[in-house]
């Protein structure tokens, strides 16, 4: 039975029984019976017009063809269509996972599509960057000493296989040493016409699984490389259950990899074939299925991986939140993640020899002149980036992005681990009922804001803190931020009361600090939720 | 304008040593009228510009309409009790300022203990002067009845400040609702002045045996005068209430007659429109509901809980119809939303964050019971018409253990989880 014959059934049964009980009805609810007889039958009549024309609609839209990619034609929308749960027709065949969790938070200072021109001369290699590194490494040049890109720089005393390499072909011109000695900084002026140190290719095809990560270890190449729980160094004598790689940042002004790894296809897949080689388990790749076409081909033309597809707001970009939709870790399990610059990176080493630790590195924020994207090698010197910027003390430049990045100085330098820096205002200002009458747009995720209600204006944002630390009071505005089957709320009260056993139960080892950064940015309270997340990864992981 | 005032404001600031008390004050008011210039350090670099002041700030918006309609009932009931002005605009000058007079003041002594209290636990700790107490000091007003002595109001709001908040470290970790838990000190220490029949209108008493309107010195020596002035209507002392009246609520109708008794004296349209006594802010039904969706809307209270907590009066309302054994149990379920003040404690009482149970699940259960128990108190036990203050404070001691148990529910299924993804 089709729509139509159905709808002008049960309408005619409808009346029927009406007629009926009105008929049998007399006095004062007779008068009340037809008055609404007569409403009944105004809305069936305008139920039929637009009925009608809405297949009349359906019909020509056929006739003339339309309707072949699968658009619906018609007068009144499709319910899924008010919902918006229809998947764009890359995503048919493929694993799809989706989260109505998260926020997108809406800023200004994007890095447009193009290649700055930026000379950087100073790099640096930070031991603080790299977690889970011992105290203080073994330095292994002097200043004056010139050194390859590849060459080794220190290496940890924990594990003396670790290698940590130059990114850059240059003299050592400073050691900055801290308290008790340790290192902070070892600063290269880099040359030139860069050179690079080679290595024995080896052979994917052939190499085992030892060879291979000593070769890696022993050019510096493993610390490209995070393991979890705890989004620390790798270990090198353990075998990962999985390797895990998210091919979309979606952080705010977070760089377009598609963009940045463009034309690298060869390495990258020559990368992945590395990976797999590393791991017991499979090499998995966390795809955008948020855009209306497919992502960039570079990622979906991979073979020998494992695909899926994540739609959904940040943090859905987190390799975190997708490891936990894809194969959660328990306790005991050991996984390791790495950014997809890095991935070509290795690539190259397996294709050329050569240790080239150069990425793309996107400049954002809303404050500056220009964004865009730069290539360089890790630890570049912020003053060389931004040279041509006007960044004050009114500035705060940021090694990251605004939710879990590192602040640095002017003469500081970007970290290893990083894609990208911002640079947005300090806040330093009082504001006149500045938490009731907010003059100037702030993005938030609570709708009693009016950028927020009009669906996310964008803004500048400033680093005020916007109002002061309380305690927990707002329950479940944690829950809507992350996208993970995890009781946040619950999670942080057992941290701050150190109940050891419920963070485990409770899955403390699935997050760290990045996962978590949207609920801290959220926070009516103004809790320090990454610091305290912290704080309870390091209790977990002395415990052992 | 702004600079030469925050220069003003930051020239008066108290030394923090020499005068701790006055410099909490100072700041107490300071990050009122403007928001700190503090910046983000470690962590997220920018921040969310909502807050707890502002959160708060937007409850106390939704009970607006409630504070507008309840200041105007107070002087409607007191006249109708007298058999004057029925009609909504007829002496609206006299209803509206009457209300005035009875509201102000419960608002004033309600804040300025609450507040005070505040303070000086603020500067005895060191920590800034917390948002708390914004909405309690504006919820405690529009549930208590129009005619309470003030002296006993300043005593439950200590009492609640003190024992039920102070006592158990501040904003945010209070077990029960601070604006209830004053309300129900009353309840139990003044029971006279908060239950019966002859204290939800105000400004009668009892001369020779007869109700009469009597009214203070601001209303005959300060109203009168200048309602003369513009040649308007005044307020008469000494008039007798109409006969045969009687202040009930529809609760203690109901309680005593059923659905007849109450319908015999208030129109179902009339209780949904607030036309009835009552506590001050409870009364008019569709206000209410406005606040309530305004919080939902803008997602600061849980619709989980107040989803919940109607789907446990239905349920137990429908119950309780078919069991049908007193006349308070033959009135139809549906119109419990009207009687009494069930919307505006499923509003803006039960969905209180901090005393509530914490996790989704857990909201479900706790909005459920409270609408369960709540009806169970109200229909089943001859003392206490009402059961909505009693069944929150009831279910807010529970909450923690709900919150327990769905936590562990939640444990066991990431365990189970993990097994399953193990041997696959």
């Amino acid at each position: 039975m089709n729509r139509g014959k159905f709808l002008f059934l049960s309408l005619s049964l409808l009346l029927g029984s009406l007629t009926e009980v009105a008929a049998q009805t007399n006095g004062e609810g007779s008068q009340f019976l037809l008055n609404s007889l007569f409403v009944i039958a105004a809305l069936v009549f305008f139920a039929i017009v637009i009925q009608v024309s809405d297949n009349l609609m359906a019909i020509e839209a056929k006739r003339i063809g339309a309707d072949k990619d699968g658009n619906h034609f018609g007068l009144m929308p499709r319910f899924y269509e008010l919902v918006g749960t229809k998947l764009p027709a890359y995503l048919k065949n493929e694993k799809v996972i989706i989260s109505k969790k998260g926020f997108d938070i809406p800023l200004e200072g994007k890095a447009e599509a193009e290649n700055l021109n930026v000379s950087v001369h100073r790099f640096s290699v930070n031991p603080a960057n790299f977690k889970g590194i011992s105290p203080i490494p073994k330095v292994l040049v002097e200043i004056g000493d010139s050194v390859k890109a590849g060459d080794p720089i220190f290496y940890d005393k924990s594990q003396p296989d670790f290698i940590f390499s130059s990114p850059v072909s240059g003299e050592i011109v400073e050691i900055k040493r801290g308290e008790k000695r340790a290192i902070n900084e070892i600063v290269i002026l880099a040359d030139k016409t860069q050179q690079y140190k080679t290595f024995d290719k080896p052979n994917i095809a052939t190499v085992s699984r030892e060879e291979l990560v000593k070769s890696l270890a022993s050019s510096g190449l493993m610390t490209l490389f995070l393991q979890r729980p705890f989004n620390i160094l790798p270990n090198l004598s353990i075998v990962p259950r999985d390797i895990f790689i998210s091919t979309f940042d979606s952080a705010p002004l977070a760089p377009d990899l598609g963009y940045v790894l463009k034309g690298q296809e060869i390495t990258f897949q020559a990368g992945c074939e590395a990976l797999s080689k590393l791991t017991s388990g499979k090499v998995y790749l966390g795809l955008d299925g948020n855009g209306d076409t497919d992502a960039a081909s570079i990622f979906t033309g991979v073979t020998g991986v494992e695909k899926y597809y994540f739609r959904g707001k940040h943090p859905i970009g987190n390799v975190g939140v997708q490891i936990h939709h894809i194969k959660p870790i328990s306790p005991e399990d050991k996984v390791w993640t790495i950014n997809v610059q890095d991935v070509a990176i290795i690539g190259k080493f397996m294709l050329e020899g050569i240790v080239d630790q150069t990425r793309m590195l996107a400049i954002t924020g809303a404050e500056l002149k220009h964004t865009g994207y730069a290539k360089v090698p890790f630890g570049a010197s912020m003053s060389d980036l931004l040279s041509s910027e006007e960044v004050t003390e009114e500035h705060r430049i940021i090694s990251g992005d605004v939710l879990s990045g590192t602040q640095v100085s002017k003469e500081g330098f970007v970290g290893f681990y990083d894609d990208q820096i911002t640079v947005v205002a300090e806040g330093k200002n009082y504001e006149l009922f500045g938490w009731l009458l907010p003059l100037d747009m702030r993005p938030s995720v609570s709708k009693t804001f009016p950028g927020t209600l009009l669906g996310g204006v964008a803004s500048a944002a400033n680093t005020n803190n916007r109002g002061e630390k309380r305690a927990f009071v707002v329950t479940g505005e944690y829950d809507r931020l992350l996208p993970m089957d995890i009781l946040p709320q619950q999670l942080f009260k057992a941290i701050v009361v150190n109940d050891v056993e419920k963070m485990e139960n409770l899955g403390i080892h699935e997050l760290v600090e990045e996962d978590v950064a949207l609920c801290e940015f959220g926070c009516t309270s103004k809790q320090p939720l990454q610091s305290i997340l912290r704080s309870g990864l390091d209790v977990i992981k002395a415990e052992g | 304008m702004k600079n030469s005032l925050l220069s003003f404001f930051l020239k008066i600031e108290p030394d923090k040593k020499k005068s701790p008390f006055m410099h909490t004050l100072y700041d107490g008011f300071f990050t009122f009228a403007f928001a700190p210039n503090h910046v983000t350090k470690g962590g997220v670099h920018v921040r969310d510009g909502m807050d707890l002041k502002r959160l708060m700030f937007h409850v106390v918006i939704a009970l607006q309409l409630c504070y507008l309609f309840g200041t105007y009932n107070i002087g409607q009931q007191h006249f109708s009790a007298l058999g004057m002005y029925e009609g909504f605009l007829e002496g609206f000058h006299l209803k509206i300022f009457y209300g005035l007079v009875q509201i102000l003041p419960l608002f004033v002594v309600a804040n300025v203990v609450g507040l005070g209290i505040e303070f000086f636990y603020a500067y005895k700790k060191g920590h800034g002067i917390e948002e708390g107490f914004l909405v309690s000091g504006a919820l405690i007003p529009l549930v208590m009845p129009p005619a309470l002595p003030l002296w006993i109001l300043a005593i439950s709001v200590a009492f609640a400040v003190i024992i039920g908040k102070e006592a158990f470290g501040g904003t945010g970790m209070n077990v029960l609702n601070i604006a209830l838990l004053s309300r129900v000190f009353i309840f139990f220490a003044y029971p006279t002045t908060i239950s019966g029949d002859d204290v939800w209108v105000a400004g009668l008493e009892k001369v020779d045996g007869v109700w009469t309107a009597s009214y203070n010195f601001i209303v005959t020596g300060v109203l009168n005068p200048v309602f003369e002035s513009f040649g308007w209507a005044t307020y008469q002392n000494g008039i007798a209430v109409v006969d045969g009246y009687s202040g009930a609520t529809p609760l203690s109708l109901a309680a005593k007659g059923g659905w007849e008794a109450v319908t015999a004296r208030f129109t179902p349209e009339q209780m949904f429109w607030g036309n009835i006594p009552g506590s001050v802010g409870e009364t008019h039904k569709l206000f209410v509901l406005m606040g309530a969706g305004l919080l939902i809307y803008l997602g600061i209270a849980s619709w989980r809980i107040m989803v919940s907590m109607v789907l446990g009066l239905v349920v137990t309302g429908i119950l309780l119809n078919m069991w049908d054994a007193t006349p308070a149990m033959n009135v139809p379920w549906y119109y419990h939303f009207s009687m009494g003040s069930f919307l505006f404690a499923m509003a803006f009482m039960a969905t209180d964050p901090v005393t509530a149970a914490a996790t989704d699940r857990g909201k479900l259960i706790y909005g459920f019971f409270i609408g369960a128990i709540g009806l169970v108190i109200r229909v089943l036990n001859p003392a206490y018409p009402e059961g909505w203050m009693l069944a929150i404070l009831f279910m807010n001691v529970f909450a923690p253990l709900i919150d327990h148990f769905v936590v562990e529910g939640h444990i066991s299924k990431r365990k189970s989880r993990l097994t399953k993804l193990a041997n696959s």
